[in-house]
């Protein structure tokens, strides 16, 4: 592993001032010598595959704001700090009550001992696991710009169908980012050039022709908390995972569905889909066919027809466009039949 | 074996003026050996490591406890888990430096001094919950963390709060009901 310093700064703007001391304007986050750390699950696994290498470890643990340690619930909706763990959202009585699309998708991912690490922005912010990515001898546009992509023709049984380009078909991995931007959720950063907030729909990027170019943050930016807007009808959302085994897997297809419904007709669908996407995926056309239609097995169909019009599949991972539907149909039919 | 290790013979000590010369939080160097301070199943240890330690290579090549195992070294089998501050995690996926001041049990740390087993120990031993025993450690910590987290209420619960370690034995079904055994008597304790 790449040598590195190790800082524990403990207040966010100290944080942010040696960050961009060693980093420039231009640095991508997963790029610069100075970055963050907080649970290290995915950080310290791509340093030890020699995919990462900061030459400065800023640790987030110790700063001392102790809002950046909590989930706060008000009449706005619900504030998560960016140091919250994993295991600890997907256990707040608060969140399963108003959003169990948010506890699903954190409880649904990883493990017990890796939610008990893993930071609610760690997970936003993690890299993608393409085996051609985490393994150094591949070509990769991500890893190594203009390299190539040795997952265009290589075993791509895992990649995106949608939002890839022809320099990158990296899936996005995380789960609990399709809820979050499901609920139109807002990230609050901390940087040197100030706070600003920015919604959770701004902050991925899909790869384009700029693969290693993944979020909209600057190098010395530090997200400093989550937060959802009150929706009330979200009682009535979930999260579906379909993967390889039923637990401790990342997703082949997800969904995470919101839903306003006026008896059995959608006042509002929200939808989002993950493991066949290469960011974060809200599938507008899907909300849109949905509109004032009544919800059954049918009009879900078209729904998750327009969510895949555009798919491109290549060699392995076209029967993500069909696993992907039929994951969205019968999200869609059990968010309906929820409880409420 | 635990009882036969201690602070001062196995941990690389750094000398207490090298803390005082290293005012140099603030300006720490590159290959500077970081000064970490562990509790480890009761007892201080003071280790001097390059940063890129991980915690699980800390305990096992500098501590001398080499019951945690490693298993992936990537967070992906559970066999290095441990409990920092009462919660279970991987110590593969943790460096060394980042645990400072943190309390650490290992299964070394788990029987108590006159030598009685934990119950979920116990539970293992009954249930015949291992067969080369390499991710049993990890199994024991992991499922201690889970009845403690309160995910141990049914079979399936359990589970899936255990799926992080992998057994490649696939001693599962005894490993549920070891884990069954001990939730109670942990409760009752
Ligand atoms: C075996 C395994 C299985 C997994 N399965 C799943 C799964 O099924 N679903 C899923 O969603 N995830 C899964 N994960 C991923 C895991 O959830 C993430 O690794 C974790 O959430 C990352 O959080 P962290 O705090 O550990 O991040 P770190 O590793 O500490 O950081 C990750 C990135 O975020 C940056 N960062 C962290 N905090 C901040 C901040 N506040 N501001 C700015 N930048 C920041 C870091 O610089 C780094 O680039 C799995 C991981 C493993 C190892
Ligand atoms: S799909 Fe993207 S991440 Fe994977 S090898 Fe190609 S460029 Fe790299
Ligand atoms: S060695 Fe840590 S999870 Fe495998
Ligand atoms: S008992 Fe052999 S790996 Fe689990």
């Amino acid at each position: 592993m790449h040598p590195f310093v190790y800082e524990q700064p403990t207040d966010i703007s100290a944080a942010v001032a040696i960050a961009s001391r060693f980093t420039t304007n231009d640095d991508q986050p997963t790029r610069a010598n100075a970055q963050f750390i907080a649970g290290g699950t995915n950080l310290a696994d791509y340093m030890k595959l020699g995919v990462a290498e900061p030459n400065r470890l800023l640790d987030l643990n110790r700063l001392a704001d102790p809002g950046l340690r909590q989930i706060r619930v008000t009449d706005n909706g619900i504030r998560f700090g960016a140091l919250v763990r994993m295991g600890e959202a997907a256990d707040h009585a608060e969140v399963k009550r108003r959003y169990p699309v948010i506890a699903d998708s954190l409880r649904l991912a990883a493990s017990g001992q890796i939610r008990n690490m893993a930071s609610l922005a760690g997970n936003i912010l993690q890299r993608t696991r393409c085996e051609y990515f985490r393994e150094t001898s591949w070509h990769c546009n991500k890893r190594v710009p203009g390299s190539g992509c040795a997952a265009m023709e290589g075993f791509n049984r895992q990649h995106a169908v949608l939002g890839a380009s022809d320099a990158c078909i990296a899936t996005y991995h995380g789960d609990f980012a399709q809820a979050l931007i499901a609920l139109d959720a807002v990230v609050h950063a901390e940087g040197s050039r100030g706070s600003r907030k920015l919604p959770f729909a701004k902050l991925h990027r899909q790869p384009g022709d700029t693969p290693y170019i993944e979020t909209d943050l600057a190098a010395d930016e530090i997200v400093s908390a989550i937060e959802v807007p009150a929706i009330p009808w979200a009682r009535r959302s979930l999260y579906l995972k379909i993967r390889d085994r039923e637990s401790y897997a990342f997703a082949l297809a997800s969904a995470a569905i919101a839903l306003d419904l006026d008896g059995d007709n959608v006042r509002e669908a929200r939808i989002a889909l993950g493991g066949v996407a290469t960011v974060p995926w809200r599938a507008r056309a899907a909300e849109e066919a949905l509109q004032s239609k009544k919800l059954d097995e049918a009009s879900a169909g078209v729904a998750a027809d327009a969510a895949f019009a555009e798919a491109q599949p290549r060699q392995h991972n076209a029967f993500k466009i069909e696993l992907g539907k039929r994951t969205l149909v019968r999200a869609l039919l059990e968010a309906r039949d929820m409880e409420v | 074996m635990a009882g036969s290790v201690s602070a001062a013979a196995t941990a690389p000590l750094l000398a207490s003026h090298a803390r005082a010369e290293a005012p140099s939080a603030a300006q720490p160097k590159l290959r500077q050996p970081a000064v970490t301070s562990l509790r480890i199943n009761r007892q201080a240890y003071e280790l001097s490591l390059d940063t890129r330690t991980s915690l699980l290579d800390a305990l096992r090549d500098h501590v001398g406890l080499t019951g945690t195992k490693k298993g992936c070294d990537h967070g992906q089998c559970g066999a290095c888990t441990v409990l920092v501050d009462g919660k279970r995690v991987l110590s593969c996926l943790s460096f060394a430096v980042m645990n400072d001041g943190k309390d650490i049990t290992t299964v070394e740390g788990l029987a108590s001094s006159d030598g009685k087993l934990h119950p979920m120990q116990q539970a293992f031993i009954d249930h015949d919950a291992f067969q080369c025993g390499y991710c049993t450690p990890g199994q024991i910590l992991s499922a201690i963390g889970c009845v403690n987290e309160g995910h141990a209420e049914s079979e399936d619960d359990i589970r899936e709060y255990m799926s992080g370690n992998i057994c490649r034995c696939a001693a599962y079904p005894n490993i549920v009901a070891a884990v069954l055994q001990a939730r109670d008597q942990m409760k009752g304790a």
